[in-house]
């Protein structure tokens, strides 16, 4: 059996919000990180967001109390990448990108290693194609933030061997998660489900049925939505937002998919949402 | 409670009144001073560091260990006592 496996060192690929959250979630569960990214600036920003994280996980007691944290250690090179125990990618949303680095992974790490695609939508079996062992490789679905969310969709692609599947389930539980397994397709569960309905919540701001804090209010209170739709949407980051949206409409062919302008013009103006301290709201200098 | 706050009430004061202006230019509502602000939905989860970075940046105090527990943060008062304690006891290790 593989759900007896340790995992002391995982590696993560690509230090944005995704990559920074797993790694702040891994650390605080005393699992050792080797962050990579291509751009150190990034990697020093996604130290001091690393740091920032652990404590708001702390303040919240969302961090176990029964072990040390794991190391974090920073690197712009995927050499460090055959000691893993297993391999996140999570880079930017974008099927190429992925591929390809998937593709340099798959090269350098010991078989037998999980080879984790983290995206909100992106089949896997897109991007078997590109790694050495199709059956090494599946993808999961972190939200964000990673260490307050305790359940983690898992998507198994049709070439995926049972051997990764369980050592993956054993990763996240050492990562204190709950996993959910689900087959492949665009957008799996989650995205598919909650993508179009932020999508059709900026289209009624844009239409002006409602104001931004309306549309939050009405979903958190007749719905029971945690937070409502466009505040998600500004913790997703809606860059991200709409590039999963593209991806998907590329991938189903269905309008409701396609991203409204509302969407594209906050790109535009650098309103990418909590992480550039504006999106639908206003969070001042923000925490990040 | 403690002889900080007895020695001090100007400063309990002005970090109380420092909190309550802070609250309500975030939150724009009217706080009370013994208000849970996490439990009556004023605050989230998310806004909770931004008070433990105010706090530090203000009173140049630093909030950690087991300081930093949201119980701690649940309202003005409660804060207004985990900033006088820090504050004077970053103050005797600076004269010690």
């Amino acid at each position: 059996m593989t759900t007896d496996q340790q995992f002391h060192r995982i590696a993560v690929l690509g230090a944005g919000v995704m990559g920074s959250g797993i790694t702040t979630l891994a650390l605080g569960s005393g699992v050792s990180v080797d962050l990579v990214d291509v751009d150190t600036r990034t990697l020093d920003r996604a130290r001091s967001g690393i740091r920032t994280q652990l404590r708001h996980a702390q303040l919240l007691g969302a961090l176990p109390g029964d072990r040390p944290q794991g190391e974090l250690t920073t690197s712009v090179s995927m050499s460090g990448l055959a000691h893993a125990d297993a391999v996140i990618e999570a880079i930017t949303e974008d099927a190429g990108l992925k591929a390809k680095v998937l593709g340099e992974v798959s090269e350098l790490v010991r078989p037998g290693t999980p080879v984790i695609s983290n995206t909100s939508g992106i089949p896997i079996d897109e991007l078997a194609g590109a790694v050495r062992r199709p059956e090494d490789l599946l993808g999961t679905h972190f939200m964000n933030p990673t260490y307050l969310i305790s359940m983690v969709e898992v998507i198994r692609g049709p070439r995926t061997g049972d051997a990764v599947l369980a050592a993956t389930q054993a990763l996240l539980t050492t990562l204190r998660r709950k996993a959910v397994v689900v087959r492949d397709a665009p957008g799996f569960v989650t995205s598919r489900l909650l993508h179009p309905m932020i999508n059709d919540a900026a289209r009624i701001v844009a239409e002006g049925t409602a104001t931004v804090e309306d549309v939050d209010t009405l979903m958190q209170g007749c719905l029971g939505h945690p937070t409502g739709p466009l505040r998600t949407a500004d913790l997703i980051g809606i860059d991200n937002l709409v590039d999963a949206l593209d991806a998907l409409y590329e991938r189903t062919g269905e309008k409701r998919n396609s991203p409204c302008e509302l969407l594209r013009e906050k790109v535009r103006a650098g309103e990418l949402g909590r992480k550039s301290g504006r999106g639908f709201y206003d969070y001042g200098e923000g925490i990040s | 409670m403690t002889i900080n706050e007895a020695a001090t009430p100007a400063l309990a004061a002005q970090i109380q009144a420092g909190l309550l202006a802070f609250l309500e230019a975030k939150t724009k509502q009217v706080v009370a001073p013994g208000q849970d602000i996490f439990g009556t939905g004023l605050a989230t989860s998310m806004f909770a560091l931004e008070l433990v970075v105010h706090l530090e940046g203000t009173y140049g105090i630093e909030i950690a260990g087991p300081d930093l527990r949201l119980e701690h943060f649940r309202t003005v008062e409660k804060m207004t006592a985990l900033t006088l304690r820090l504050k004077a006891e970053a103050e005797s290790t600076d004269s010690a």
